[in-house]
């Protein structure tokens, strides 16, 4: 071959296609901010029972993860991340579904270390950063707001 | 016994001494919708095919697929010499665990996509040396193993790129013998393994392109043949983009295939209606398609003579992660029609 | 009003990652965790708070809304328990979410299998 790397890797970026970005973006953004409209939808419904504000989040988190694991159970949340591309990543939809879906695809392999070891494959990193982020971040305000 | 000659560096060229007795494909629900769906042997409407889990599916998929193959040529395990046979999961357990009841000496084989052509070569040099009188070549993949093997859960919410190819339900197996038939196997070029660095694991067309090349240009360069003396040329699974960047390469080297060029992977899907992006892959792709589609039209004299050329990535989630380049390998399979 | 903002920075917020995968090299995986983190960063900067009182929802159904959760539940802690709040502020902040993952994930892999596509 008389090509090198430089002149092939030249090649390939003009023969691969682009990804639709303005489409893509669209659909994400029409589906992202749908579920997180959905989000809002039952938030309102938890204050209106009365319940405290930092608990009506939590407890909309909470149902937000069981929708994504329940669409994801019924082999539904991969089709809408089809048309929804990153609008169904992002919101914690996408989270409990980068959960319930390796825990379904290695049951095969027994509860234990299929299920319960393989559970965090995706979203062990998210888990292991964002805690690490938090604990950095309260080291620094407990030592900026004065031992 | 009718020794081959070795022509050139890469090429054995034989004297009319193997011919494919029995070929056979099975295919999954996807491939049996897609353009070619009508010419393979078996549809399977339920990618579980009768198993509790994937690795089991392609195990059953694979060992039905040998099945069907000895039921066409009116043969059993008992008559089969030698197998030579591959997949992409790791350690070769999708030919292991399938063939493991069949008794028939063998051989587990990994060279990514490019495992059909490989089998065939060594199953032909077995057949030519007078080492068998039947000698089975067969590969599968499995598009649900592959995923949970390869990329991510099925039912991950993932995003595929355009140029990310679709991994093909799909296996196909042939019995080679020195039994005369309407499909001669003529010549094999072993392929070298050639890196061009892409590391994009979602470009594998890209990635395999530069190894297809140097295999058809070094079979017709050992050869002295010119494309035009094929009927067509047919690469395993380059894809859309794969077969744009194999054309473009072997261009720069002064010849031209584009006229006879065909894809096993852009053929197998149709990319309009079935969102595969950039087509099929996967070693079940090329040998489903070779089994289902061209050894028909060989039979059938409506393809005089043809090169296959499966084509690999040899690459492992591991290597990937090590920011390790797609490896990439083609070996060709010269094949001709006889009265 | 409300919900146009829920909306609208909820669905900004997707089409920003949707960028980053069409137009950089990044994995799905890799964003996900530059959002989180950027979720406790900007926190921490005092400048998620004003979002989600302008878009509710829309700032905290987004994974770095769970950033934000973290970050809140650490300064709160440190805030009453002073030191002893450090490790497990976050945590107990968005541990309700945590542990519906968890629990809710491992109850649907028990009770469902992968379909082919």
């Amino acid at each position: 071959m008389n090509i090198s790397n430089k002149e092939y890797d030249v090649m390939v970026k003009k023969a691969t296609p682009n990804s639709k970005l303005f489409t893509d973006c669209v659909k994400a953004f029409i589906v992202g901010g749908i579920i997180c409209v959905i989000g809002q939808i039952i938030m309102e419904g938890y204050l209106a029972l009365d319940i405290k504000k930092d608990d009506a989040s939590a407890l909309t988190s909470a149902t937000l993860v069981l929708v994504g694991a329940l669409l994801t159970a019924f082999g539904v949340y991969d089709k809408i991340a089809n048309l929804g591309k990153a609008g169904t990543l992002v919101p914690i939809t996408g989270f409990a579904n980068s959960i319930v879906s390796p825990a379904m695809e290695y049951k095969t392999e027994g509860l234990v270390p299929g299920v319960g070891s393989k559970m965090f494959i995706i979203a062990g990193p998210v888990l292991v950063y964002g805690i690490t982020a938090s604990v950095i971040y309260a080291v620094i305000y407990k030592l900026l707001t004065g031992m | 016994m009718n020794l081959g000659t070795k022509m050139g560096k890469q090429t054995i060229v034989y004297d009319d001494s193997v011919y494919i007795k029995s070929f056979y494909s099975s295919v999954g629900k996807l491939e049996g919708e897609g353009p070619l769906g009508k010419c393979f042997d078996v549809v399977y409407k339920d990618e579980y095919i009768e198993a509790k889990n994937w690795e089991q599916a392609e195990n059953n998929l694979l060992k039905n697929t040998v099945t069907g193959a000895f039921a066409k040529a009116e043969l059993s395990c008992d008559d089969m010499d030698y197998v030579f046979s591959g997949d992409l999961l790791n350690q070769c357990t999708g030919s292991s665990f399938a063939l493991k009841d069949m008794c028939i000496p063998y051989y587990g084989l990994y060279g990514a996509c490019s495992t059909m052509a490989e089998s065939m070569s060594l199953g032909s040099i077995m057949v030519d040396a007078g080492y068998g009188q039947n000698v089975l070549a067969v590969t599968s993949s499995h598009f649900c193993s592959s995923e949970k093997q390869y990329r991510f859960p099925l039912e991950y919410g993932g995003i595929r790129t355009p140029s990310a190819q679709w991994t093909v339900t799909g296996s196909g197996a042939v019995i080679l013998s020195p039994d005369k038939s309407h499909i001669c196997l003529d010549s094999i070029t072993t392929g070298k393994m050639v890196d061009l660095g892409v590391t994009d694991n979602a470009n594998m067309g890209a990635a395999m392109a530069p190894a297809a090349a140097d295999c058809i240009l070094a079979h017709l360069r050992d050869l002295e043949l010119k494309p035009a003396d094929y009927d067509c040329i047919v690469t395993g699974d380059l894809g859309i983009v794969g077969s744009t960047l194999v054309n473009e390469i072997i261009q720069k080297q002064g010849s031209d295939i584009s006229d006879v060029h065909m894809d096993c992977g852009s053929m197998i899907f149709d990319p309009n209606t079935q969102d595969t992006a950039s087509g099929g892959s996967g070693c079940g792709c090329s040998a489903s398609v070779f089994c289902g589609h061209f050894c028909r039209e060989l039979i059938q004299g409506n393809i005089k003579k043809m090169l296959l050329v499966c084509t690999g990535a040899l690459m492992s989630p591991t290597t990937y992660q090590l920011g390790e380049t797609v490896v990439g390998i083609a070996h060709a399979v010269g094949l001709s029609y006889r009265e | 009003m409300k919900f146009v903002y829920v909306f609208l920075v909820g669905g900004l917020l997707c089409a920003i990652a949707q960028i980053l995968i069409d137009k950089t090299k990044l994995s799905p995986a890799r964003i996900m965790v530059g959002y989180v983190v950027v979720g406790v960063l900007l926190t921490a900067v005092g400048l998620y708070e004003p979002l989600v009182k302008f878009a509710h929802a829309g700032a905290t159904v987004p994974i770095m809304g769970f950033g934000y959760t973290l970050a809140k539940g650490a300064a709160k802690a440190v805030g009453e328990k002073g030191w002893l709040g450090v490790l497990g502020g976050g945590v107990s902040g968005a541990g309700t979410g945590i542990a519906a993952a968890v629990v809710f994930g491992f109850l649907c892999a028990v009770f469902s299998k992968p379909k082919a596509k």
